[in-house]
């Protein structure tokens, strides 16, 4: 007999299942895959390295670009981190709303997901459902900020501008609709035989080596591990809502696929509780460094303009120091370590990406799976490569 | 002579018109029922709800540039799509599409050719077309393409055999090969009352035999970006897509004919009825698309040889029992 | 756990090695020498900090030891953050740690390709997000924003594969 050969299979950048361009070099025997090679750097567009020479509030719009299926919770993780620096305090009302965004993006990260993953393991309807219901949500996005897909709308001391009556009805509107709509994805998939032997027991990682391999967010917790960074280190008043942090027990592709899909279910439940208790009050700290002046106040008051001018063209700022500060987005935890140095342009701001370390446990995953697999593993990973590469 | 040479030429120009149109058309209903299962459209701006799309895909695909890759096998590539498409459209000649009709005077039927093995003509024809399938994977020189052609003939090679003995249990019903004998026999009975086990392992190898979701492991779009004819464009792209829809056309057609009761049925002429069955099946292939995953290769292996194939095998034995004993 | 007791047991084990300790709004920091560095992230691995959250790098240009590498630890177990600084001058090595966590591996190599720092002891430094063959550390600070080789036409032919 001879030797038996492997072939190398290259799975992307271009490949329809590989969410952007992700490339993963696959070393074959058969169907069977010996070995898998991650290589990233195709979407690198040196963000961190942009914001050293950006004041930081140019800084924000660069924030929506890293994980864009779910924007808002980045505009989040970075302003906390700049505001934490400052030393600021944002109004409650701002906080209420920066939950409700950054809950809707979660949803929007996840419909996202949904309908890819589905796709990539062959159903196809699913898609349209959840971009159905996600078109809603960028609805909401384009209401309240202008934009649909990068909303920017979270700023540095509190948020851009107050929710219109028309926001808070379509929020409520959507908290009715939504529970519904996911029952319906449930019965697509949850109980589809085709779709439990396609995911159970596929790219199975125990909880220890999970976390060794640091996985955050929804795949983390589907190996069974409780850290949610909303719920361990409670930011912008995440700790007046009550919400439960789902875990699988397995931490196969079936148990990530049920913990996003109950995390629908929770962030629904904390837009809920925030849109019915919405405090009133501003929706932006009066400090003056940071606080824009209203365009009514510009165009009648000519120190307002002056100081728009300065906060806008010269920047704001920000004392020195060093500190991480992490939220929980849609994929995990997104972190953000920044280092001031009086000026202000941040000195170095690293970027904490969950994305990047769910794609390095990729060959861990992949190895002794089929080919199918690992599409259904990279999907259950839920990876955005803007968020990979920065 | 008339009955010999210019009526058979006359049936072929229009069995193969009227099913080639039929064809084109099942790709428009394919995208316009996968459109509204999916919340949309599909086409609407060529002609009236698109009915003109085919049309307009088949000009385009016609004036796209021809591309065949450096590392090609070039003869066996372009052959692919060829043996694909004569073998699928050689299938229509056998299948009956209504009762015989008489047109001034003379009795003319409803098929091209009636011959004493009709099915096993079926089932060779449509297995040798798969090597359309596997040669166009195998010979593009591209490894996405190669799978896919492995995949193709692993998956013909296994569900040729289920296929076959949900088909040997009608034949033992009916007693004859003919396809014509066997819609003669369901006359009053369809063989889908008689026959409920060989028609679902008959629906679910002819749907793994089309290579359609949930088997569609050749040209899985996500794994394999569309496996066997990823490196076809242009005409010979289309050929292919029109071989896997005339397949798609002649499995229904079988369906119809092997337990549908084929032509039979009130009221509307046969031929409307024949039609009516097979895009009733066509729909129902369309659906089950729009439905359900794809399953993993391994386990559409397991699937054939650990469950379908032994369940025909033993419908098989017992149809030959309860003919014994009651027959 | 108590972040006090931690690093209390840790210069138990390894006294000496905690040059600095302080906090960084509301985070733990200290700053361990390149030589007991590695012994203290295995200490730390053993007393509780299963995850390593990120690897950052910092260029302290116009500083004599140019170079901070920042490890950020985290444990699942009760959620308490602990960051360990390591300082190193240019072409000074740092001590791998992904031996004993899995993402070090990646973040290393992070930090390896956009700053130029090494890491003895990596299983696979290679660069990570530029192609092979490029030449220079982006995220340092002598390294122009528009790169070095702006006015040079893009050629995708000089640009190496891993494979």
């Amino acid at each position: 007999m001879s030797e038996s050969k492997t072939v190398t299979l290259n799975m992307g950048p271009h490949h329809p299942a590989t969410h952007g361009v992700l490339r993963v070099v696959l070393e074959l025997d058969g169907e069977k895959i010996v070995n898998a090679t991650p290589v990233i750097g195709y979407l690198h567009r040196g963000i961190e390295k942009i914001c050293e020479s950006r004041t930081y509030q140019q800084i924000l719009p660069l924030t929506d670009r890293l994980d864009y299926s779910a924007a808002s919770a980045n505009n989040l993780g970075y302003c906390l981190a700049v505001e934490k620096l400052m030393g600021l305090e944002v109004p409650k009302r701002a906080q209420y709303l920066r939950v409700i965004m950054a809950e809707l993006a979660r949803i929007m990260g996840h419909h996202l997901w949904l309908g890819t993953h589905a796709l990539d393991i062959g159903a196809m309807t699913v898609i349209f459902y959840a971009f159905r219901d996600r078109e809603m949500i960028m609805a909401m996005n384009e209401e309240i900020s202008g934009y649909r897909l990068t909303p920017s709308f979270i700023r540095i001391g509190g948020v851009a501008q107050d929710a219109t009556e028309d926001f808070i009805g379509k929020v409520r509107k959507f908290v009715k609709w939504f529970p519904p709509a996911l029952e319906g994805y449930h019965q697509l998939l949850t109980e589809n035989k085709i779709w439990t032997t396609r995911t159970m027991n596929i790219g199975t990682i125990s909880a220890g080596e999970a976390v060794n391999h640091g996985l955050t967010g929804p795949s983390l917790r589907g190996s069974g591990v409780a850290y949610d960074v909303r719920k361990a280190f409670p930011y912008s008043s995440y700790g007046d809502f009550d919400f439960k942090v789902p875990v699988g027990e397995k931490g196969d592709v079936y148990d990530r696929y049920l913990v996003r899909m109950e995390e629908f279910k929770q962030s629904i439940n904390i837009i809920d509780q925030a849109i019915e208790n919405l405090p009133s009050g501003p929706i932006l700290t009066d400090n003056p460094w940071v606080a824009s002046p209203m365009q009514s106040e510009v165009q009648t008051d000519i120190s307002a303009l002056i100081r728009r001018f300065m906060i806008n063209y010269k920047g704001t700022p920000v004392p020195g120091g060093e500190l991480y500060s992490a939220v929980e987005g849609a994929k995990g935890e997104l972190g953000f370590y920044l280092v001031g140095d009086g000026g202000e342009h941040p000195y170095r701001l690293k970027i904490r990406s969950s994305c990047f370390y769910l794609a390095s446990a990729l060959p861990r995953l992949l190895v002794g799976h089929m080919v199918a697999d690992a599409i259904a593993i990279i999907g259950s990973l839920d990876v955005v490569l803007g968020e990979i590469d920065r | 002579m008339n009955d010999l040479f210019f009526i058979p030429i006359i049936k072929m120009f229009v069995i193969f018109g009227v099913c080639l149109f039929f064809i084109t058309y099942t790709t428009w209903l394919e995208r316009k029922a996968l459109g509204h299962f999916q919340l949309r459209y599909g086409p609407m701006r060529v002609g009236y709800h698109g009915l003109l799309q085919p049309i307009a895909d088949g000009i385009k695909n016609f004036f796209k540039e021809e591309v065949v890759p450096d590392n090609a096998d070039r003869a066996v590539f372009l052959l692919a799509p060829i043996i694909s498409i004569s073998l699928a459209v050689m299938l229509l000649a056998v299948i009956p599409f209504g009762a015989p009709i008489t047109i001034l005077g003379k009795k003319v039927d409803l098929y091209l050719a009636n011959p004493s093995i009709g099915i096993l003509f079926i089932l060779g024809f449509a297995t040798i077309g798969s090597y359309g399938t596997i040669l166009g994977g195998w010979s593009s020189g591209n490894k996405y393409g190669y799978m896919g052609g492995l995949r193709a003939s692993a998956m013909i090679i296994s569900y040729e055999l289920s296929m076959a003995f949900a088909v040997l249990s009608i034949i033992m019903v009916t007693g004859s090969f003919s396809l014509v004998d066997m819609v003669g026999a369901q006359q009053h009975v369809w063989n889908i009352l008689r026959e409920p086990v060989a028609f679902l392992v008959f629906l679910i190898s002819g749907i793994a035999e089309l290579n359609r979701t949930p088997f569609d492991m050749p040209e899985a779009e996500s794994e394999l970006c569309c496996g066997y004819n990823i490196e076809y464009s242009s005409m010979k792209f289309s050929l292919f897509f029109l071989a896997e829809y005339t397949h798609l056309f002649v499995f229904a057609a079988l369906v119809t004919t092997l337990f549908l009761g084929g032509w039979h049925g009130p009221i509307l002429p046969g031929v409307v009825w024949f039609f009516l069955k097979t895009f009733t099946i066509i729909f129902l292939c369309i659906w089950i698309r729009a439905t359900i995953p794809r399953l993993r290769y391994d386990k559409v292996m397991k699937l054939e040889w650990k469950f379908l194939l032994p369940v025909a095998l033993a419908n098989v034995i017992a149809t030959g029992v309860v003919m014994a004993l009651f027959g | 756990m108590d972040i006090k007791k931690a690093v209390d047991a840790l210069s138990r084990q390894c006294p000496d090695c905690v040059q600095n300790l302080a906090d960084h709004n509301g985070t733990c920091e200290i700053t361990v020498a390149a030589q007991s560095f590695h012994k203290v992230m295995e200490t730390l691995h053993e007393l509780g900090f299963d995850m390593l959250t990120d690897v950052v790098g910092i260029d302290r240009m116009p500083r004599a030891v140019r170079f901070d590498v920042i490890y950020l630890l985290l444990s699942t177990r009760d959620f308490s953050r602990l960051a360990v600084r390591v300082e190193a001058a240019e072409g000074e090595d740092v001590p791998s740690v992904s031996g004993i966590w899995h993402s070090a591996n990646w973040g290393e190599r992070e930090v390896f390709d956009l700053l130029g720092i090494s890491f003895s002891g990596h299983p696979d430094l290679r660069r990570i997000l530029m192609w092979e063959n490029f030449e220079g550390h982006p995220l340092r600070k002598d390294f122009p924003l528009e790169g070095q080789d702006f006015d040079k036409p893009f050629d995708t032919e000089t640009i190496k594969d891993y494979f």
